[in-house]
């Protein structure tokens, strides 16, 4: 925030030109103040006029009493305002909208109410260090603390889950507190910021339109890790006999994938992601080994478990990645690069950390490795990891539709910059295991905080980025569960009212599948509030909302159906009713050894 | 899309009996793989069988610069209160810089966990620097100490040996005053038990490092009165 906001004018240095131009032309402002936008004459125009200038193009949101002055600016705005149905909606939209499109997403909402629905969607970008900013009406100033009609403490209920957060002062500094949460949600590691904004604040009348927005002080890190540091770890991977590198979702959101894929094809090191980090390198290179963790592929978990140096870049060692933290590559050195210091030897020690931006550092350490490590034999022992463990599935004749088999054929009718959206549960598994990604900022899930009903919100802010950005020729593809679909399906009408061509394939199998796994291999098959047998008629649902709706049971309608949804212009679901019994695998139990995964169930 | 792990091999899924790719159940179980032996402790750090050292937990003063805005402490106490972190203490009180003010913070934690706190409270956008205080650093609190007043001499006698202040005397209480580390107020307040200690107050240690050295790291000495910026 500007500290001269309030500086009276005739402190001014009158010896600047500015000032005189400023005396000149009768402008009522201060003559040192810097102007980023056009005259404003409230608070909420101050606010719009911020986030013009900071490069705003979309926000999603939902109206109501204490934002109303901020909704009536947005009103002669080029934002273009997406009403979403419910305000959880609006943050997650926001928050796969700032993936797809890399620039923080907007939400707003009203106070009280509107505020705490946006929370899980703030939450949700938290866990992931996605950039978002919350733009939240308050009460009158006045009223703040008295129990007012529609008041929440926004800031003290959502401190811990932003990155900061602010309660705007005045409508004369207001702009530029928006302006500096918006570029501070993606400065350094990124995540979500909110301004709380009193209605008296946004309706008061100011001239004073805000200024250039910078990220506070401290907090845009500097981008090169310790040259020094930089040695040591490239002396580590010079002399690693089985490297293996772990990309995470800081890759991605560094647009770091181009380094990535650099680094580790010139001294032939293969390749795991985490799931975020899904994207980061082409999952049908030679070195990639698919992604670690709780349901990750066989070949990266034993390729974690025996490497003996880890290259990790951009990834908080998540207990899902890690299992049981003592068995967690156990014989590696750890070399960590995160802008985040600290992050480092949070969960895991770093025997190498490497504070800095991940593009920049994996650039430092492509230079800085004069000789690639001898990884031959450590490759050929990967590939044989890979030939022994594949993702496969069974598909017998007396066995319903299997969801993998889905996901494998909307991957076969797609392009590679498809975008895929999930919920969360076996079907966000699934999505992640059998579909073959090559692009960054082609998969948007729902990772940290694991926010059943992420998948149709985030696919209505994936298209709508994808289209702001001239890509209305990608495909996005939401792949949900029963569960998760009938947390945020009413956001389906705005898919229909915005005319979005997205694709909802609902894998239905009328369980709430993930507990109805760990029902039968940790509780003995007692099905407690997992058996989802009531779910309505998801085709017809569609269809009452003005979307495409269809119905498919068995193999030979799924490419049939794929297409015809595929080729609707428009929002399009597919009921596909799947096999209630299929276990997603492989599996590392809660706490286990990466290593020790279960292949199928009887391992378990 | 031809990345397909299926079409890699010229099958479809469509034809799962020309796939020889093992099934889930045909893949080896956990017992016919070979597993690393190394371990490592629940920080995260690899545990070496000849030098095994597990990290004890310390006692350490944390002194941050802040700026005074509203809601830092609620901040603060709700960062250490989420991530668990053990606090004996906190207090917090202006500079003689405008807008600025000093938490100084008793924990007791590991060397990773004290790292912790210090690179989590950096982290807030409020907080201009932050670090642990030298051990040799002038700690002192102050504690009001009211007792029975059934023997005031003697009240008074254990006070002046602790260079504690009588600052009220009444006909049924005493209070007294006392400043020091915490192992002079440990032991004051031991023996001003016999006397029967009605209510205590204690505002947990501050401190400020010795000599030219900064409290906190970024902090220039000397300079109180000049506005401290953000160390980079």
């Amino acid at each position: 925030m500007s500290d001269t906001a309030a500086q009276p004018r005739s402190d001014a240095d009158e010896s600047d030109d500015a000032s005189a131009d400023a005396a000149a032309t009768d402008e009522p402002t201060d003559p040192d103040h810097e102007q980023a936008a056009g005259p404003v004459s409230t608070g909420a125009e101050s606010v719009v006029a911020a986030l013009e200038a900071a490069g705003a193009k979309t926000a999603f949101g939902v109206q109501g009493g204490a934002i109303m002055p901020v909704y009536d600016a947005l009103y002669d705005s080029s934002i273009r305002h997406v009403t979403m149905a419910h305000e959880q909606g609006a943050a997650h939209a926001a928050d796969a909208y700032g993936v797809v499109a890399g620039e923080p997403g907007l939400c707003m909402a009203t106070s009280g109410p509107g505020a705490t629905n946006l929370v899980t969607g703030i939450a949700d970008a938290d866990m992931d260090s996605d950039a978002m900013l919350a733009l939240t009406g308050q009460v009158p100033t006045e009223f703040v603390g008295n129990d007012a009609f529609q008041e929440t403490d926004t800031v003290g209920v959502t401190r811990p889950i932003t990155k900061h957060n602010y309660f705007a002062g005045g409508a004369d500094t207001v702009g530029d507190t928006v302006g500096e949460a918006f570029e501070l949600s993606r400065a350094g590691r990124p995540g979500p910021t909110l301004v709380d904004l009193p209605k008296d604040v946004t309706q008061d009348e100011t001239d004073r339109t805000p200024g250039p927005a910078t990220p506070p002080a401290g907090t845009d890190p500097d981008p090169n890790a310790d040259a020094d540091a930089v040695e040591e770890a490239a002396r580590a991977i010079e002399s690693a006999e089985r490297p293996v590198c772990l990309f995470g979702g800081g890759v991605i959101k560094a647009d770091a994938s181009d380094e990535a894929r650099t680094f580790a094809r010139s001294f032939d090191i293969p390749v795991t992601t985490t799931m975020p980090g899904i994207g980061s390198f082409p999952e049908d290179d030679e070195l990639s080994l698919s992604w670690a963790g709780m349901h990750g592929t066989g070949y990266a978990n034993l390729a974690i478990t025996h490497t003996d140096c880890l290259i990790a870049v951009g990834t908080r060692f998540d207990d899902r990645l890690t299992g049981g933290i003592d068995t967690f590559a156990p014989e590696a050195e750890v070399i960590h690069v995160d802008i985040d210091p600290a992050e480092i030897s949070k969960n895991v020690h770093a025997d190498y950390p490497l504070i800095g931006d991940a593009g920049r550092v994996l650039d430092q350490l492509t230079v800085a490795v004069r000789e690639a490590p001898s990884t031959e034999a450590w490759r050929e022992r990967c590939a044989e990891w890979k030939e022994t463990y594949p993702l496969t599935y069974a598909t017998p004749d007396d066995e319903p539709l299997k969801p993998q088999f889905v996901v494998e054929a909307f991957d076969e009718a797609t392009d590679d910059d498809t975008i895929v959206t999930t919920g969360v549960g076996q079907h966000q598994m699934w999505a992640s295991q059998f579909w073959t990604y090559s692009e960054p900022r082609t998969w948007v899930s729902s990772h940290g905080l694991g926010t059943m009903g992420y998948g149709v919100p985030a696919a209505v802010g994936a298209r709508v980025a994808a289209d702001t950005m001239g890509e209305e020729d990608r495909d996005v593809v939401c792949f949900d569960g029963d569960g998760s679909f009938l947390m945020t399906m009413q956001e389906l009408s705005v898919a229909v009212r915005e005319e979005l061509d997205v694709t909802i394939a609902v894998l239905n199998n009328e369980y709430i599948g993930m507990v109805r796994q760990w029902q039968d291999a940790f509780y003995e098959g007692r099905h407690m509030a997992s058996d989802y047998t009531w779910m309505p008629e998801f085709d017809k649902l569609a269809e009452a909302f003005g979307a495409l709706g269809l119905r498919v049971d068995d193999y030979d309608e799924v490419a049939p159906a794929v297409e015809e949804a595929l080729d609707y212009e428009g929002p399009a679901v597919i009921d596909f009713h799947v096999d209630p019994e299929e276990n997603v695998l492989p599996m590392v139990p809660s706490g286990g050894a990466n290593g020790k995964f279960a292949a199928a169930e009887d391992q378990l | 899309m031809s990345g397909d792990a299926a079409d890699a091999d010229g099958d479809s899924r469509t034809t799962p009996e020309a796939d020889s790719r093992p099934l889930p159940g045909e893949q080896p179980g956990p017992d016919e793989r070979e597993h690393p032996e190394g371990r490592r402790n629940l920080e995260g750090i690899r545990i070496d069988p000849v030098l095994e050292a597990e990290h004890e937990s310390r006692r350490a003063v944390i002194s941050a610069l802040v700026e005074d805005e509203p809601g830092v402490l609620a901040r603060v106490s709700g960062l250490v209160s989420r991530r668990q972190f053990n606090i004996e203490s906190l207090t917090v009180g202006p500079t003689t810089v405008d807008g600025h003010s000093r938490i100084t913070m008793v924990v007791e934690e590991t060397d990773p966990g004290i790292d912790q706190i210090e690179k989590q409270m950096a982290k807030l956008k409020p907080v201009i620097s932050v670090g642990e205080v030298a051990g040799d650093a002038n700690t002192s609190e102050l504690v009001l100490l009211k007792v029975e007043a059934d023997d005031p001499a003697a009240v008074h006698a254990v006070s002046e040996m602790y260079d504690g202040r009588t600052v009220d005397a009444g006909p049924e209480t005493i209070t007294v005053e006392l400043t020091g580390d915490k192992a002079s107020i440990d032991n004051a307040i031991g023996a001003f038990e016999r006397f029967g200690i009605v209510e205590i107050a204690r505002t947990g240690p501050t401190a400020l490092a010795r000599g030219d050295t900064p409290t906190a790291p970024g902090e220039k000495p000397g300079t109180a009165g000049e506005p401290t910026t953000h160390d980079d």
